[in-house]
Order: structure tokens, then C-alpha cells, then sequence
């Protein structure tokens, strides 16, 4: 690792400042992206900054309609959080299946959501349940959120605050992880908004991170059941072809944790 | 440079590190407490498990800084003196291990693991949740039997206490 400064600032406007005056600053959550990737000199920066003990961006709060995680709650405290549980236990699911449990006792939801790893679990979530994030400085739609491989709508030095997330009537989340990495091979979120709309979405499949994926949307809102899926057919266009597996494969994938997903959904 | 303040093992200690310094390099190359391994230093073997606050981490992907004012137990902090931690003394009868190279991130994950189930766990459980340790001599179901046995002992001291 090369050479850095740390800097573990006592709020997120200094933390920001510190960032403004750092050569080439990053900020560090839970670590466990950035500080491999410092480890393979892959990345340098001049001053990490420590949010992950900021106690403004810490914990899980019960909203009108949903549950709102501040940015470095970790993992292990979302996936054992009786709001979550209760709000949307699929979402609790999804946390509770995120890397081992020492990942999930350092992995926040902010640092998953800025990384935006094509293969991280969260973003599905994030997507299909049509979640908003919330910055230092405005609140983006994860419609708007999400811009392709490890590329976000965050600004330089954006600090994300919380995510907040609206009840579903139905929502379920199917992983294949990778028998190694426990990544996603593909993971697909399924969720049926209150208002009865249907949103699906991919991670660890496409080339441009995480995506929706219409044609099971279409069958799910016309008939919502894992049957339904069965007649449809998900293109391999754009998606991930590498040793772990093929395009086919996963456009395969797609299908089948979808259909794992409606059926936890119930 | 930063000086670091936390306590290991239940003693205040104060080390002068580089920032970049990782804690499982503090714990080992500061404080000689070598029993934390470094196994893979890529976050996937466990071999340097340690606690912080009462939770199982990596400290190969920890920075030294970040554990400031924290309070870190390793595995040469949870035996009694002479007694072995009943994790220790169940991974000893069970034959829990062969090299023994895993076997201080496994024993410290392992204890994690049956604090947080509150002593029930069932080997599904610790299957599953082993995840993050990797063995490369025992199959791992000795290591599987040893916390299994490690549970209900362990649930027997706590109830004697």
C-alpha cells in the first residue's frame, strides 16, 4: 500500500472539507473495497477519510412508508434490524447473503451504493424498489442513480447520507453467488410497488452494472408468479461473459433467481 | 504517522504506526502478537480474524487507525491463564485441526458465531457461516464437530457463571 493520511473527521461537513483540501482524498466506510484495492496499489490516494464512525450516518430508522438506512450502517446491522425485518424482510435477506459475516460486519450500504460494483447486492435492491439516496447536498432517484460500471451520479466529494426505501406489496431477492467471492453470479430483486407496479432488477449480469429487466416485468405484472416467467426470453446482449460463466448462462440466470425471487416473494 | 490508542486483550496500549498501516501488521509486527495470521492478505481466508467490539473482522482490511479507541480481543486474549477457552479446548478434542494455520481465525470466528446465535446453532448454521475462513487440511468437518461441541459448552459455563 502506498503511503496515505487518515483523517477520521467528528461530521459529515467536515468530512466534506477534508475531502475539498485532500490532493487526491478518498473516503473510506467499511473498507472492504477500497483498503484490497489500496492493497494492490491499484489506488492512492493522498487522505482517506473515515466516515464509518460518524454517528449521524449510523442506523436504521422506520419511516411513513418504509425504512430509511443511514449510509455506514453495516451489512450485519441491516440484516438483523427489526425495522427491516419488518418493513421489508427482503431486504434483510439481501444483507444477511452479502460476502461472510466479517464482511457484513464492515460493509455498509453507502459504500456498496458510491462503489457500485457490477456484482454487489445492494443496487438491485436499491433499483427495484425504486429507493431514493440521499446526499450531502440533494436526494437522487435510484432511476437516476445508478450510470454503468462502478459510475454513479455522485458528484466529486458527494457524500451519500441514507438510503430510504418504500414498502413493497411483494418483493423477493434470488442470488447465485459466486462459490468463491459470494459476489452475485447474478442476482435478481423483484418487487411489486404498492401502487401495483412491477420492478425486476439485475446485478452481477450486465456489462453496465445493474439493470431492469423489462420482459420479466411485463410477465410479472400481468401474472405475478414464477410460472409466468417461464415463456420469457431475456437477451444476452451486453451481458457479463467471463470464466465464471457465459452470457447465455447468465441471460439464463436472470430467469431463474427471478422466478427464486417470486417465489420467496410469495 | 498517527498514534494509535485501543485495547488489546484487555490491556491500554499506544503504538506510533505509518497511516497505512493495516491492524492485523500493528497486532503482529507492534505488539508481537503473532497468533493472528496472515493468510491469503486478499479479505477471503480469515486466517486474521479478529474481534473489534465484540464482532469478527479481518484485521488484514482494517487500517491500524480505524481500530483507534476500540477495544480488539485476539486469540491470545480468550483463554483464562492456564484454562483454554472452551472453543480451544473443543477444536484440541475434536481434532479441529492439522497445521494449524487457520485455526486462531477460525477458533475467533467460530466464537462469533455461537455469540451470536446465543449457543444454538446447528451445523447447517456453522456451515454456512464459516464462509469466511478457508482450511486447507481438515475437510472442515472436525472444525464443524469442534464448534458444535464448543456450543454447548460454552452455553454450560455461561449458565455456571
Amino acid at each position: 500500500m502506498y503511503e496515505t493520511t487518515y483523517h477520521r473527521p467528528s461530521s459529515v461537513a467536515e468530512a466534506a472539507s477534508l475531502f475539498g483540501k485532500g490532493k487526491e482524498a478518498k473516503y473510506l466506510a467499511g473498507g472492504h473495497t477500497l483498503i484490497p484495492v489500496m492493497k494492490q496499489r491499484l489506488a492512492s490516494p493522498s487522505d482517506v477519510i473515515d466516515l464509518g464512525k460518524l454517528k449521524e450516518l449510523i442506523g436504521v430508522e422506520a419511516t411513513g412508508n418504509g425504512v430509511e438506512i443511514k449510509a455506514a450502517t453495516t451489512h450485519y446491522d441491516v440484516s438483523t434490524s427489526d425495522a427491516v425485518k419488518k418493513a421489508i424482510p427482503a431486504l434483510a435477506y439481501l444483507a444477511a447473503h452479502i460476502g461472510d459475516p466479517h464482511v457484513r460486519h464492515r460493509g455498509t450500504i453507502g459504500g456498496s451504493l458510491a462503489n457500485n460494483d457490477p456484482a454487489a447486492d445492494y443496487p438491485a435492491a436499491v433499483l427495484a424498489l425504486g429507493a431514493t439516496v440521499k446526499t450531502n447536498k440533494r436526494t437522487i432517484s435510484a432511476d437516476e442513480f445508478f450510470k454503468g460500471l462502478f459510475t454513479t451520479a455522485l458528484q466529486d466529494g458527494e457524500i451519500i447520507t441514507a438510503v430510504s426505501f418504500p414498502v413493497a406489496a411483494k418483493a423477493g431477492y434470488g442470488k447465485f453467488p459466486h462459490p468463491a467471492s459470494r459476489f452475485a453470479l447474478t442476482g435478481v430483486f423483484v418487487a411489486k410497488t404498492a401502487g401495483g407496479d412491477v420492478r425486476v432488477a439485475a446485478t452481477g449480469a450486465s456489462q453496465n452494472g445493474v439493470m431492469r429487466v423489462p420482459a420479466i416485468e411485463a410477465a410479472l405484472k400481468a401474472n405475478w408468479s414464477a410460472g409466468a416467467i417461464d415463456g420469457v426470453k431475456v437477451s444476452a446482449d451486453g451481458l457479463l461473459n467471463d470464466i465464471h460463466g457465459s452470457s447465455g448462462y447468465r441471460a439464463n440466470l436472470i430467469k431463474v433467481m427471478a422466478q427464486r425471487a417470486v417465489a420467496a416473494a410469495g | 504517522m498517527s498514534t494509535v490508542k485501543l485495547t488489546v486483550n484487555g490491556k491500554a496500549v499506544s503504538v506510533d504506526v505509518e497511516d497505512r498501516t493495516l491492524l492485523v501488521q500493528l497486532l503482529r509486527e507492534n505488539l508481537n502478537l503473532t497468533g493472528t495470521h496472515v493468510g491469503c492478505d486478499t479479505s477471503q481466508c480469515g486466517a486474521c480474524v479478529v474481534h473489534i467490539d465484540g464482532r469478527a473482522v479481518k484485521s488484514c482490511t482494517v487500517l491500524a487507525t480505524q481500530a483507534a479507541g476500540s477495544n480488539v480481543t485476539t486469540i491470545e486474549g480468550i483463554a483464562k491463564g492456564e484454562e483454554l477457552h472452551p472453543m480451544q479446548a473443543a477444536f484440541r478434542d475434536n481434532h479441529g485441526l492439522q497445521c494449524g494455520f487457520c485455526t486462531p481465525g477460525m477458533i475467533m470466528s467460530s466464537i462469533d458465531i455461537v455469540n451470536r446465535h446465543g449457543g444454538k446453532v446447528d451445523e447447517a448454521t456453522v456451515r454456512q457461516e464459516l464462509d469466511g475462513n478457508i482450511c486447507r487440511c481438515t475437510g472442515y468437518h472436525n472444525i464443524v464437530k469442534a464448534v458444535l461441541d464448543a456450543a454447548s459448552r460454552m452455553k454450560v459455563a455461561q449458565a455456571a457463571e
